[in-house]
């Protein structure tokens, strides 16, 4: 990778991200090669908003690689409470550790703290922008299973603020992959997304039914839409239910078809597709430890 | 000069942002930081008529020279504008202003969810598109109503 930093997945060329496959899947077939790999390193969490994968992978992956993790806890209990802003949290805890992995609720929060810091930063999530460490382990799961080129992936969900589809749309442009965007109108991907799959020449579609497309996808990719996102909850059900899947829906789909999601599913994805070949969710965050093993280990040594 | 702009005064040395943008004269002063605070007489000129815009602004600035730098960030609201340089009562230089690459400053994010809305110790950043400006930090693009979020 050229940068220090993985902020954002525009900044990943397709090399970078081989690169990072590459070693995930060398770590995934042999795990125990890396136990001492960074025993001398410290990786601090710094999570201003709740967490479970992310947060846990991170810990698992950086313990694999013989390291260990110092965690800067809840916002409730930490210094953010009393006011310190994020340039300042960074930059004392730049003393404390090797690498920082930052979740934060505001857009731009990784880019002003990588101005700051002179350790790895990796964007964890920033608001509704955007979190491509879970891009990596989402292309790993693709390219196991289908293979990155020729192929076409359906979007559906939450795009204008789901941060693993700006992330992972902007990965994808380093691939031939046709992208289906799936949405209500209200919640299509945000102008500035559409804006860069326009300039990097990406073959992108928008649709609001699922139908007119299912049946030509290598890959759907599932996110929430959250209640929060609508002004009552009528209409959240009115909409949310238009964007369920399930086994019977699945009939009309290829037989090869991988069903993703970032997680946590409320109820988009119902639990009769667990029990299909389709469903391919729980596999992909457990890709998140090699993924972030081999993620880790590429910026330490960059 | 025109009879129109006589009118306003002849400055002796400084600045002359003539073609302004009718009824952008007072953001030119806001993006400039010019509020009479630092002493410098100031004269504007509002919807003058103008043989190439119909109507024009012009902002007189007395005793500063303004970088050219300084003024490319014009170019977003006044795109027309031209620059004269003026020292003894004569133009000593004329220049058009350009499309700066990025705008330091002059703007804020009109995104409520940005990092610089909140108390942070950074400068706004936006890089310019060819139609509007992008934040370097939340990547929000703005084309409409740039005016509304100039904080100077």
């Amino acid at each position: 990778m050229r940068q220090d930093h993985l902020l954002t997945a525009k900044q990943l060329s397709r090399a970078d991200i081989e690169a990072v496959l590459d070693r995930a899947a060398e770590f995934a077939d042999d795990p125990a090669a890396a136990r001492e790999r960074h025993a001398d390193k410290l990786l601090a969490l710094c999570f201003f908003e709740p967490s479970t994968r992310t947060k846990m992978s991170f810990e698992t992956a950086m313990k694999r690689l013989g390291g260990d993790v110092i965690d800067m806890g809840g916002v409730e209990s930490s210094s953010v409470k009393k006011g310190e802003s994020l340039a300042d949290t960074t930059r004392v805890v730049e003393g404390y550790a090797d690498g920082i992995v930052l979740r934060h609720p505001m857009q731009g929060s990784a880019q002003l703290a990588s101005e700051f810091v002179d350790v790895p930063i990796v964007n964890a999530g920033d608001g509704a922008g955007h979190h491509p460490s879970q891009t990596l382990l989402d292309l790993f799961t693709i390219r196991e299973h289908t293979g990155l080129d020729d192929i076409s992936i359906g979007i559906m969900g939450d795009l204008k603020y789901g941060r693993t589809v700006h992330s992972l749309a902007h990965a994808l442009t380093n691939f031939d992959v046709r992208q289906h965007f799936v949405s209500p109108e209200s919640l299509r991907l945000p102008r500035s997304v559409r804006y860069d799959l326009h300039e990097a020449g990406a073959q992108v579609r928008e649709h609001e039914e699922l139908d007119e497309v299912l049946s030509s996808l290598d890959v759907l990719y599932v996110t929430r839409i959250q209640r929060e996102r609508f002004p009552d909850e009528e209409e959240y059900q009115k909409v949310a239910g238009e964007y369920q899947i399930d086994a019977d829906l699945l009939e009309g789909a290829k037989d090869d078809l991988s069903v993703m999601h970032p997680l946590p599913r409320v109820d988009e994805i119902a639990a009769d597709v667990d029990d299909t070949t389709h469903a391919h969710y729980f596999e992909q965050a457990h890709n998140g430890v090699p993924v972030r093993m081999a993620l880790l280990d590429i910026l330490f040594q960059s | 000069m025109t009879e129109q702009e006589l009118r306003v005064s002849k400055i002796e040395n400084g600045t002359v942002i003539d073609h302004v943008t009718a009824g952008e004269a007072l953001h030119v002063l806001a993006i400039l930081g010019i509020d009479g605070s630092g002493g410098e007489a100031v004269s504007l000129g509002m919807n003058v008529p103008s043989e190439r815009l119909g109507k024009k602004d012009v902002v007189k600035v007395e005793g500063r020279e303004l970088s050219q730098g300084e003024l490319d960030v014009l170019s977003l609201i006044a795109p027309d504008a031209s620059i004269n340089i003026i020292r003894d009562y004569d133009v000593v230089e004329k220049n058009r202003v350009e499309r700066p690459e990025h705008v330091l400053g002059v703007l804020s994010c009109p995104n409520r969810n940005c990092i610089t809305n909140q108390d942070e110790p950074v400068q706004t950043k936006f890089t310019v598109l060819r139609d509007g400006v992008r934040c370097d930090y939340c990547e929000n693009i703005i084309r409409e109503d740039l005016t509304d979020h100039i904080d100077v």
